[in-house]
């Protein structure tokens, strides 16, 4: 095996010991901080990205906060005046239905006077009418003459007692 | 089958640039060639694609930052905090091997982990470092990670060895796994390869879609070991920093 020939160890010993010191410095000095400065970088934009985002976020939940507040105000005001309007509507049409039925009770009240003052007269006619019958029967039945206050006497008591 | 085909023979080195340092042989080699092409291709790649910085990343940018986090919390869930230091270190280790075992998939280069020595090199350099860091925050105290708690004394007489023993076999097991699946997945494609050429045109297809399939699984390997160097080297430093048992 090549390998394993021990007059090739030296040159291969230094060359790799050159090379990888030279490896080792490039890594260490060059690519290293390089690639570290980028992920870093890269790292804290991220970082503060997430902050921005985190404080928008937060702006904006405050928005919206504000904005629901000033909408249940707004739903309050409104209910608040539906219910004064429905309030002053109710009263005005309490106040009108009063006014109706006192008015309605004295045309009804007028009504029943008239009716009252109808039935009463109709009742004197009714007597009158009664005696003038009687009086007419009789005369024609017996061919009496019979007076007018006696007539009228006796219709008086048949009604009370016919009543 | 000449030496040239030999299925090892990808393994070879070759010395392109012949040098000599105080007797120390230091030539420019092919595997050198392959640890310059690794370390310039995980340098671009990682530069040329956090280029933009783009705050939205990019296709490549995604696979660069993607290699950083993968370590960056394999590190974090296996050492914890105090692993924050050893990170840029863990991140060279995964990376270098992984470049140097996908380079190594592309027909015709040199794959440098699987020289046994480059990989013992490297979990040797784990090993030690991880054991210095031991003994330096620890002390005396690093020397009862070899006695575990809540065993009979006379059980220990057994137990103490075995743990120095596992202790001490960890760089060997770290360094062969890795060189091991390296030289089986590439000798066995070169193997099967000879097999296409050899079964000709006709019975040829077979071998060759059981190395489209390999190609598939060593492309894995090549991910899973580089992974699985990385994450041990993360216990074995956990290991030292916690002393946990």
């Amino acid at each position: 095996m090549p390998q394993l020939d021990v007059s090739y160890f030296p040159p291969q010993l230094v060359w790799l010991a050159i090379t990888f010191v030279v490896l080792y410095f490039l890594m260490a000095r060059l690519a290293i901080p390089k690639i570290s400065e980028v992920l870093e970088n890269r790292q804290n934009r991220i970082s503060s990205d997430l902050e921005e985002a985190k404080r928008l976020s937060e702006d904006a939940d405050k928005a919206k906060a504000d904005y629901e507040a000033s909408l249940a105000e707004a739903r309050s005001k409104a209910h608040g005046i539906v219910s004064e309007l429905k309030a002053e509507m109710a009263k005005e049409q309490d106040a009108s239905k009063a006014e109706l039925d006192s008015k309605l009770a004295v045309q009804a009240k007028e009504a029943e006077a008239s009716i009252q003052a109808a039935k009463e007269t109709a009742l004197g006619h009714v007597r009158d009418i009664a005696a003038d019958a009687a009086k007419t029967t009789v005369g024609r039945l017996v061919d009496l003459n019979v007076s007018d206050a006696d007539v009228s006497s006796a219709v008086e008591a048949s009604m009370k007692g016919g009543a | 089958m000449a030496a040239d085909q030999s299925p090892l023979a990808q393994f070879e080195i070759k010395r392109l640039v012949p040098m000599d340092v105080g007797g120390l042989d230091v030539s420019f080699t092919n595997a050198s060639l392959f640890m310059v092409i690794a370390i310039a291709a995980i340098t671009l790649f990682l530069t040329l694609s956090m280029r933009g910085k783009a705050l939205v990343p990019g296709r490549m940018q995604s696979v660069a930052e993607l290699s950083y986090e993968f370590i960056a919390n394999m590190v974090k869930d296996n050492v914890g905090s105090e692993g924050r230091k050893y990170f840029p270190f863990i991140f060279t280790l995964f990376m270098f091997v992984l470049f140097c075992n996908l380079l190594g998939m592309i027909p015709y280069t040199f794959t440098v982990t699987s020289q046994i020595i480059v990989t013992f090199a490297l979990a040797a350099l784990v090993f030690i470092g991880v054991t210095l860091i031991g003994i330096i925050k620890h002390g005396f105290k690093f020397l009862t990670f070899f006695v575990p708690s809540g065993v009979p004394v006379v059980l220990l007489v057994i137990l103490v060895p075995i743990e120095v023993i596992s202790y001490f076999v960890r760089p060997i097991s770290l360094s062969v796994r890795l060189f091991a699946n390296m030289l089986a997945g590439h000798t066995l494609l070169k193997v099967f390869g000879g097999f296409v050429v050899g079964l000709g045109l006709y019975l040829g297809w077979l071998p060759l879609g059981f190395i489209v399939v390999l190609t598939g699984l060593e492309f894995l390997v090549a991910f899973l070991q580089a992974y699985v160097f990385a994450i041990l080297s993360c216990l074995y430093l956990n290991d030292a920093l916690h002393l946990h048992h």
